[in-house]
């Protein structure tokens, strides 16, 4: 197949907690209305955090995400999910129900209905983005999706309606949902990680569990907060060797100059492993993120990140200046 | 550094830690809790919700889970001891159902609803319900003089706190009574929603649902209904036990952006809550000595290609100079990210610990002495335990 990342309908962002979905959800929706396609990204969350991507923070206060989709950039739109809209919009699109709008306790049924039946409030979330990608809305669909542990539950959660609900019109609405997310043209998961321990131990979990009884396909690697690559194998061994015979007290300067470089080379050599581990089972896309330091952080980070994205994900000409959004 | 966590948890025995995720908050509490051990606290737990691996080896034991297991610490003081316990959610769910139900038909019967696993094992928020039960559970057991909780990784990561109250709100909803209402006439199921079925709110569940899913969460409901009391009381146990000031939140961070706003969140959000906070830990900050004027400028020249030379310096000392100065200047570029995000942080706690970056090694005890080092340093006066030194109210 020759098509690449950002030929995809739906791409869901995920990994462990702070490794930089959010960065890397938003470069992607960025990278993709910069060469010219309509974009719906949505923060599953409500954490705050996509605004402040795509923006800066002074926008997040003034005036945050809402489930109506706004366009912040040119054709790049941005929401937050909210499962109780979400449930009200399906129960009108599709029941044709005449009094939801009125009935004032729908939000104390849904809290219900999401605390008793489990994956309720998932189907609502998964169903929304699965129904902006059937309606044809938008080019592409991006979602900043919850942590490792959560999306497990959202990804599966139209099977698990169908083995507890026997009957009913929700079943009858899953059907379409999964063939949405089990098509690997149309849907992909981009799995985000750091190269430490940790995130590379939820990352090959989630990888297998994709590719098993998920079903829906691993798109693409982001390997996110690199350390810089500055010093080589056999730079450490002589840095440490000189740095042995530099005597603090006489040198203090050079001293602290061989501690620092020593510093990064731990750092990077205690990684090594973890990132060895992780590309040893994966031979899909990928891609290589270095830490990012710009001030302030927000837009400046995300188009970055998404540069990069572009250069190592992206087998299409890269996208021309004038098409760019601001 | 003027106020440690040896002044700020005197007279505390529980110590709650949140943080946003990837920020070492499980490695910290374990840290803690083995620093408190070695300070001659007590008995101490450390009740975590992660599954690491790494944490169990580091503590030196093959695997540890629900039950409460002890962890050897080689010279703790007399009468301290180190505990640890992993929170599986489904077991502590069916302890609590054990404990707590009417009679043992009704055990059973709750045991087997198939709603009920579903509902304690996928339902996030009962992973959240279930660690404050468990709170409750072993401080009145009064079997520790400290308590350390690792708290769930929630979406919103203050929800935990609410767990208890949204408990005890859902099961007295009307919303409820609602649903159950065709059951607790009693009478043949069925016949029931059938005649209930003309309702416009039964009619509408019903087409969304399946009746027969609606009986299943009815019987569940109802069920569980008979212990509501239980859940109402030890609510308000939790509620009180969180806000005594011998209780402590220590709030974790990592010195990027994003961790950082959140740990103000939280901050913030205990403050207004009026609940007490113990520190803000800086987890992996990086060290001072890139930050060194000095330093900074040598290696400034040494990268510069007009810099000059140092002819009394061999050329393979000068090569090996230079490489060390870029990789200087590459993690002082990320050290000067961290001063800015620490920059921002408007309202800093009294106790602000930092814990520098050190390339860990967590395969034993001894990685995890080291941090528990950084994060309480010993001091040569050995602390009585938290028991004996309280102070009247």
């Amino acid at each position: 197949m020759t098509t690449d990342l950002f030929d995809r309908r739906l791409l869901i962002v995920t990994g462990k907690g702070g490794v930089g979905k959010t960065t890397v959800a938003a470069a992607i929706a960025w990278q993709a209305a910069s060469s010219g396609k309509r974009v719906l990204v949505c923060e599953l969350d409500a954490k705050g955090d996509l605004l402040g991507a795509l923006t800066g923070a002074d926008a997040v206060r003034s005036r945050p995400l809402a489930f109506e989709p706004r366009e912040v950039h040119p054709r790049l739109h941005a929401m937050v999910m909210d499962p109780e809209a979400s449930l009200q919009e399906y129960l009108k699109l599709n029941l044709r129900i005449p009094f939801v709008g009125r009935i004032g306790a729908l939000s104390k049924a849904f809290d219900f209905l999401a605390n008793a039946a489990p994956g309720v409030r998932e189907i609502v979330t998964i169903g929304k983005l699965a129904y902006e990608v059937r309606e044809r809305h938008y080019d592409l669909v991006v979602a900043d999706a919850p942590s490792t542990g959560h999306i497990v539950g959202l990804l599966r959660a139209p099977e698990a309606i169908n083995e507890l609900v026997g009957v009913g019109l929700i079943r009858s609405q899953t059907r379409w949902i999964i063939d949405i997310l089990h098509d690997a043209a149309t849907t992909g998961v981009v799995v985000t990680t750091t190269s430490e321990e940790l995130p590379v131990n939820e990352c090959i979990e989630l990888l297998g569990r994709l590719r098993g009884d998920l079903a829906v396909a691993p798109e693409a690697l982001v390997v996110n907060r690199l350390l810089p690559q500055s010093i080589v194998a056999s730079d450490s061994v002589a840095i440490a060797r000189l740095a042995e015979r530099v005597d603090p007290s006489s040198q203090p300067a050079k001293a602290k100059v061989l501690a620092g470089a020593l510093l990064l080379d731990a750092l990077s050599s205690a990684r090594a492993p973890h990132l060895d581990r992780l590309l040893a089972g994966w031979n899909g896309p990928l891609a290589l993120v270095p830490t990012v330091t710009h001030r302030p952080t927000g837009l400046a980070v995300t188009r970055a990140v998404a540069q990069h994205l572009a250069e190592e994900l992206s087998t299409s000409s890269a996208p021309s200046d004038s098409r760019s959004p601001r | 550094m003027s106020v440690d966590l040896a002044d700020v948890l005197v007279d505390v025995d529980v110590v709650l830690c949140c943080g946003a995720g990837g920020v070492g908050k499980t490695t910290t509490a374990a840290a803690l809790g083995l620093a408190a051990v070695r300070a001659g606290r007590g008995r101490v737990l450390v009740l975590t919700i992660d599954p690491a691996r790494r944490l169990a080896d580091a503590l030196g034991l093959e695997s540890f889970g629900n039950v409460e297991t002890a962890v050897v610490v080689p010279g703790a003081p007399a009468g301290s001891e180190l505990w640890v316990a992993m929170l599986d959610t489904s077991a502590s769910w069916d302890d609590l159902v054990r404990t707590h139900a009417p009679d043992p038909i009704t055990m059973e019967r709750i045991l087997s609803n198939q709603l009920y696993r579903n509902i304690t094992q996928r339902f996030v928020q009962s992973h959240d319900y279930i660690a404050m039960e468990r709170l409750h559970a072993v401080h009145q057991s009064g079997r520790y003089d400290l308590i350390v909780i690792d708290t769930p990784p929630s979406r919103n990561a203050l929800d935990f706190l609410d767990a208890p109250s949204r408990m005890t709100d859902f099961f007295s909803s009307s919303l409820l009574k609602w649903i159950t209402l065709p059951y607790r006439l009693g009478g043949e199921r069925v016949g029931r929603l059938g005649y209930l079925a003309s309702k416009p709110f039964y009619q509408v569940a019903d087409r969304i649902l399946g009746s027969q899913f609606l009986a299943d969460i009815a019987e569940f409901f109802l069920l569980f209904q008979t212990m509501y009391d239980g859940f109402v009381h030890r609510a308000t146990d939790v509620e009180r036990l969180l806000h005594r000031r011998s209780t402590r939140f220590v709030v974790v961070s990592s010195l990027e952006p994003a961790p950082l706003q959140e740990a103000e969140f939280f901050l913030a959000e205990l403050g207004r809550r009026s609940l007490s906070i113990g520190a803000l830990v800086l987890n992996r900050v990086l060290p001072e000595l890139l930050f060194d004027p000095d330093a900074r400028r040598l290696a400034a020249r040494l990268v510069d290609p007009a810099g000059g030379e140092d002819p009394n310096i061999p050329a393979t000392e000068r090569r090996t100079m230079k490489r060390a100065a870029m990789a200087f200047l590459d993690l002082a570029a990320l050290g000067d990210a961290e001063r800015t995000a620490r920059s921002t942080l408007a309202n800093p706690p009294t106790c602000v610990i930092e814990v520098p970056l050190v390339p860990l090694d967590l395969q034993d005890l001894g990685g995890l002495v080291a941090l528990a080092d950084l994060l309480w340093p010993a001091r040569t006066t050995v602390k009585r335990s938290a028991r004996s030194r309280k102070t009247p109210p």
